[in-house]
């Protein structure tokens, strides 16, 4: 059965590394800020950094645990490790890099690593040297490399930064074709939230080396429930927020008070809501609106973004448009309000 | 030009067959510790660090005498480790050719060590730590990823030490003494023809010191050279 579980303790600099993660998730999403501490969780899970306390088990294969002073070398964990750099063998040709995990260069070996670089398209390029290859193709070296000691778990750190945008995208869908076939768990680390809603299954935000929030990503992203999570997940509208009763409940920074059907907990202290999800509402005002007060407009190639004064000069509400509501607002002019859908209001603590 | 030839046929050419097999043994030992010893001090915290690093670069800041001195009072017969070599082991070091070696050796390896050093803290901790996930043992990581990549730096290391080593004089001169066609290198040879007066044996063996020099410099360049090729001017 598939299974990591990953309770780390580790003291560092500004805040403590206080992780649990225990997912049977085929593709396991790790969100966080640089200098979260998303690295360094990888890193202990490989056995690369150490750690102070906890327990790490890959499919019910302990690596490591404090109380019975279990600390497998990186070498025993069988746990394959993507760089952020790829770490490519600079002096080894390509052919050389994937057999490097092979062992003894035997008939059967070369055949191994050849069908491996065969299938993430690679062949013919057996005798170059990473430097002469371009990051897209640096990056199937890195991961054929992986692949073909066939680890129980494989880890991948912030795979796509090195990578320009356009390249990124391309790399995005290809990582999943690549690990289509790939039978144990994945764990990706990014900063991009984008990166692992298309990646992940199961989503595990991290902020100052602790796990806000955790489930699966769709949820996660639908109901971040705290404010970093949300922030993490891109909302860029945040108010504190006062809950008046179950149903209704006001956002001081923006000055409305909104009437909601289901019930708000009471332990609510503020409200997010994402810059896509407003409705521009022309004439009568109606429930959950902000008036209309533009502040500044932003062009962006495929987007415009208008930035709407609230009570708090220092956060203006974000509306970002796109596509079919653009061409509408070039046909009718600005709205007079913006409504806030009752479904896509963020109830945080 | 009639008289360096007449000179090359009827010198004794075994300081240069000396001060070439001191160099070469010199370098070898201190190519293997070298490594080892830069592999050992980066793994330190910085306080052992600095200190391990000032002890094993010592010889080459101190007169190769005082390094010289050193070796003469370990090494002795009249001294407990002299006496104990000789006696348990039949090895004497003061005035035989192992003397060239160990003072050599000393004198050299720091170059050997620094240069190794330098080039491994160069080195993309994430290569070693590749080699590790994907199940490649330290040793195997160590001669196949960190010395390769290191390359440059170990070559040019290599080539300064054994420079260093072949044209050694002072240390050697205390420890191994000047005996002709035994101990006796280039460098003691051109000091003792210098005494008596000999210009023109000790011009060419300057001549022949000089060459080897610059052909070592040269093989430098050509090693670090591939590598600098992408370096901007200015």
């Amino acid at each position: 059965m598939k299974r990591l579980y990953a309770d780390i303790h580790r003291r560092i600099g500004e805040f403590d590394l206080n992780v649990l993660i225990d997912s049977d998730a085929e593709r396991v999403g790790i969100l966080g800020e640089s200098g979260s501490g998303k690295s360094m969780t990888l890193r202990s899970i490989a056995g690369i950094e150490a750690v102070d306390s906890g327990h790490i088990e890959v499919d019910g294969r302990v690596l490591y645990d404090s109380s019975e002073k279990t600390d497998l070398k990186p070498q025993k964990r069988n746990v394959g490790y993507m760089f952020q750099n790829y770490a490519l063998f600079p002096t080894m040709s390509v052919m050389k890099n994937v057999m490097a995990g092979l062992g003894r260069p035997t008939e059967e070996n070369r055949g191994k690593a050849s069908d491996m670089l065969k299938r993430f398209r690679m062949d013919g390029f057996e005798d170059r040297l990473p430097g002469e290859l371009s990051g897209g193709q640096q990056q199937r070296v890195a991961l054929a490399r992986i692949m073909v000691t066939e680890p129980a778990l494989i880890l991948l750190d912030e795979p796509f930064s090195a990578l320009d945008s356009y390249l990124r995208d391309r790399m995005q869908v290809e990582m999943l074709e690549m690990l289509e076939d790939y039978t144990g768990q994945v764990v990706m680390v990014s900063h991009s939230r984008d990166e692992l809603y298309r990646f992940s299954n199961e989503l595990f935000v991290l902020s100052k080396g602790s796990i806000i929030r955790h489930g699966e990503t769709k949820s996660v992203f639908r109901e971040p429930e705290n404010a970093i999570a949300a922030r993490l997940t891109g909302c860029k509208n945040f108010s504190a927020a006062k809950v008046v009763d179950d149903h209704t409940i006001e956002a001081a920074d923006w000055g409305v008070t909104l009437k909601l059907d289901r019930d708000i907990p009471a332990d609510i202290t503020s409200i997010g809501y994402r810059a896509h999800n407003f409705s521009p509402v022309y004439g009568e005002k109606q429930e959950n609106c902000i008036r209309f007060d533009l502040m500044r407009v932003d062009d962006l190639p495929f987007e415009k973004n208008y930035y709407i004064r609230t009570l708090n000069d220092d956060a203006p509400l974000c509306w970002f448009v796109q596509g079919e509501e653009q061409r509408i607002l070039e046909e009718r002019g600005l709205p007079d309000y913006l409504k806030m859908n009752e479904d896509d209001i963020l109830l945080l603590k | 030009m009639n008289g360096f030839i007449e000179l090359a046929k009827t010198l004794d050419w075994s300081p240069l067959w000396i001060s070439l097999k001191t160099g070469v043994v010199a370098t070898i030992i201190s190519f293997f510790l070298g490594l080892w010893a830069a592999r050992k001090v980066i793994k330190k915290d910085y306080r052992a660090k600095s200190i391990l690093d000032g002890i094993l670069t010592l010889p080459m800041v101190l007169p190769p005498t005082v390094a010289g001195f050193f070796l003469l009072l370990i090494f002795s017969r009249r001294r407990a480790f002299g006496i104990f070599l000789n006696d348990t082991f039949d090895i004497q070091v003061v005035h035989t050719w192992l003397g060239c070696i160990i003072a050599a050796t000393v004198i050299a390896f720091p170059l050997m060590y620094r240069n190794a050093r330098a080039a491994f803290e160069q080195i993309d901790a994430n290569l070693v730590y590749a080699g590790r996930t994907l199940g490649m043992s330290e040793l195997s990581i160590f001669w196949r990823i960190v010395v390769p990549t290191a390359g440059p730096g170990i070559a040019s290391g290599t080539i300064l030490t054994f420079a260093r080593a072949m044209g050694e004089y002072g240390a050697t001169s205390m420890l191994a003494g000047n005996i002709p066609g035994k101990t006796g290198t280039v460098s003691q040879r051109i000091a003792m023809v210098i005494q008596d007066g000999d210009y023109v044996t000790a011009g060419f063996w300057v001549i022949i010191v000089l060459i080897i020099a610059f052909f070592a410099i040269f093989l430098i360049n050509m090693i670090t050279g591939k590598h600098m090729k992408n370096v901007r001017k200015w």
